[in-house]
């Protein structure tokens, strides 16, 4: 689960990392309250989970209250990337003298944890990655060791900060590292940790991602439910339980398992059609699931057919072929429906299937076979 | 023969008085696994089926001599589970649990690694594997799969793994062992692992591995394949479709800027020799074609 920047910022806060003066604003009025309690100059920040805010004129300055509700009013309401900016950050504006990037994160070859420091920040690091690699000092940590004071304070000095940061540094990435693993995130990153003409080292940008699988022990994210999702489609599904990313094509795609849903949206492709998402209702497959599945593939507008692709494992493919029956006598369902149904008793469920075919309902033996059929019904219906 | 675990192979269930852990772990003996005892400190004495149910775990080692465990507990006691089945020394530890979180992984495949080195970990968030006719732990549906070689398996998917396995069986291809090693960030056990065993077992002249999006996996198999491996290879990449940003279902499987796609690996894999397929089915006739030529 993503962060926005100002969630970020009061989580970092939380584990006792500098972070400007600031509050969060969804309107112009608020935006001057928060602007009176940082302090002018002010920044005001558009509150959006993608690159590139500064450039599309959704980070400005205000020296004043009149500049905060002309930029506050130009930026809520804009549409950065196909993202419309919610929510402002408004916070104090630092001075400042030099911008650094740090982040902690997995390495999955390694399986080890990865800091990332460099003294060139404010800048995207995979940029610096792909110019100047050496700008960046790598640090491998062992997950049951932990990060030591000793290590961090060598690590800091590999990265040639500016030696008035080290202190401040060695400070910051010590909590960085605790709200990395403390509070389970995948990714925290400041990009950019600045040097102040005063000495200060200081968060100025937050990134963090947090691990979804951690939830049971964090109540405190019950908060941020629901504030990460952009696609409706995708915000229904979370809702039902199932696992669902929205994609750009006319094929809804249901199947059983990750791998293999993957799998049937590429096999969607590669016969020529577009699939309109990838959806994983688990490995059962009951009537109840398969009908919540419908429910949210039925509600895409862009839907023009339906591909079912389950292998029955453990469920056997007479109760899929009945989950599926029941499901379609639950839920009205707009397009043609292809299904392709493998594995275990598949015989057996595809005879409980024949009894309900029509032009509605097409049963094929196989994924190619299936995937064809229902991206011709797909083009037919467009 | 086969890889990691046979005929022999004795097993306990960690979780066993749980719905799941009841459920397959009968479902495995059914099978004809060895399943001889489960751990569940409150049921302790009891037994499931004739299944005794121990305290610990180094009780039921001791009482059995156990060398294998199915981890099949709660996400939140999955990595004191773990830790517990390498402390009583049992060689290898098939955890399916799914949703633990990276943290937990990344500590516990470290801490296994480092102390207890002769202790392997399969997955977590895996279906387990299956020597066909002699031992499955996990979920793998067993029942079409034909037995004797030549072709081994390893699949990052769990339902892909069922595909291989029917794929293969449809054709009349019999399979050694198949193995799932999860598609979560901190797999315990590698492609390269498995590919490894795989060129050392002399029944599997042959290896299915189907991929998916998400870290270099497959790309460190790719290099090993081309430096390591004498026998065929044949491979499918799950993900071809997939955006950059968005987790498919698995942790693991995400496009992060421009790495980890499908693209990036299937051309690292045929670049090493390993026929590719776009599609499982292709994968299964590929496979036809390597096996009518050994």
């Amino acid at each position: 689960m993503d962060l926005f920047e100002y969630q970020g910022k009061q989580l970092f806060a939380r584990y006792g990392i500098p972070v400007s003066k600031g509050d969060v604003a969804e309107t112009v009025d608020e935006a001057v309250r928060a602007a009176e309690a940082a302090g002018y100059p002010v920044v005001v920040k558009a509150q959006v989970q993608v690159g590139g805010r500064g450039k599309a004129g959704g980070i400005k300055l205000a020296e004043n209250a009149d500049e905060v509700r002309l930029h506050a009013g130009n930026i809520l309401g804009m549409d950065i990337k196909g993202h419309v900016v919610k929510r402002v950050w408004i916070e104090h504006a630092s001075d400042i003298a030099e911008e650094y990037y740090a982040s902690f994160t997995l390495d999955r070859s390694a399986k080890k944890y990865l800091g990332m420091l460099s003294a060139q920040g404010g800048v995207e690091i995979e940029t610096v990655a792909d110019e100047n690699p050496d700008a960046i000092a790598r640090l491998s940590i062992d997950p049951v060791d932990g990060l030591t004071e000793s290590a961090c304070r060598t690590w800091v000095e590999q990265a040639k900060l500016n030696p008035a940061a080290t202190d401040g540094a060695v400070d910051i990435l010590m909590k960085l590292y605790n709200a990395y693993v403390d509070g389970d995130a995948d990714l925290v990153e400041i990009n950019p940790l600045i040097l102040t003409p005063e000495g200060k080292v200081h968060a100025l940008d937050a990134k963090v991602s947090l691990d979804e699988n951690a939830r049971f022990r964090h109540p405190e994210w019950d908060e941020l439910v629901g504030l990460e999702k952009t696609d409706a489609r995708e915000f229904e599904a979370a809702e039902k339980g199932l696992q669902y990313v929205g994609l750009d094509g006319t094929v809804g795609v249901i199947a059983n398992g990750a791998g293999l849903a993957m799998a049937t949206c590429d096999i969607v492709h590669e016969v020529g059609g577009r699939p309109a998402n990838f959806l994983d209702i688990g490995g059962g497959a009951s009537a109840q699931v398969m009908a919540n599945a419908l429910e949210v593939i039925n509600n895409d507008p862009s839907v023009r057919s339906i591909f079912i692709n389950i292998f029955g494992g453990i469920t056997k493919g007479e109760e899929v072929a009945n989950g599926i029956v029941q499901a379609l006598d639950q839920v009205a369902i707009a397009s043609p429906i292809v299904i392709r149904l493998d594995g275990t008793n598949a015989d057996e469920g595809r005879a409980i299937l024949s009894g309900y075919e029509s032009d509605r309902l097409v049963s094929k033996p196989t994924m190619v076979e299936a995937a064809r059929t229902a991206v011709e019904m797909a083009e037919a219906r467009s | 023969m086969s890889i990691l675990v046979n005929a022999d192979t004795k097993v306990i269930v960690q979780g066993i008085t749980g719905g799941q852990g009841r459920f397959y772990a009968l479902r495995n003996r059914a099978y004809g696994t060895k399943v001889v005892g489960g751990v569940s400190p409150k049921k302790a004495g009891t037994d499931v089926e004739g299944i005794p149910v121990f305290a610990s775990v180094a009780d039921a080692v001791r009482e059995t001599g156990a060398t294998a465990t199915m981890v099949i507990v709660p996400a939140a006691g999955a990595a004191s589970a773990v830790i517990e089945a390498a402390e009583a020394g049992l060689e290898l530890i098939v955890a399916v649990t799914e949703g633990i979180p990276v943290h937990d992984e990344a500590r516990f495949y470290n801490q296994v690694a480092r102390d207890f080195p002769s202790s392997r970990i399969l997955g977590p968030n895996c279906p387990g594997l299956l020597t066909v006719g002699e031992c499955n732990i996990g979920f793998i549906p067993a029942e079409v799969a034909k037995p004797g070689g030549p072709v081994g398996i390893v699949s990052r998917s769990g339902t892909l793994t069922y595909q291989a396995l029917n794929e293969l069986a449809q054709k009349g291809i019999g399979v050694t062992t198949c193995v799932g090693i999860g598609g979560d960030p901190v797999p315990g056990t590698s492609f390269i692992d498995c590919l490894a065993l795989f060129e050392a077992d002399p029944d599997t002249k042959a290896v299915i591995m189907f991929g998916e999006i998400g870290g270099s996996a497959e790309e460190e198999a790719a290099d090993f394949i081309r430096t390591k491996m004498s026998k065929p290879v044949v491979s499918y990449i799950a993900g071809v479709t997939a955006p950059p940003g968005k987790k498919m279902g698995h942790a693991g499987a995400i496009v992060s800027g421009s790495k980890g796609t499908a693209q990036a690996k299937m051309e690292a894999l045929e670049a090493a020799g390993v026929r590719v397929a776009t599609n499982p089915t292709a994968a299964g006739e590929l496979m036809a074609e390597v096996v009518g030529g050994l």
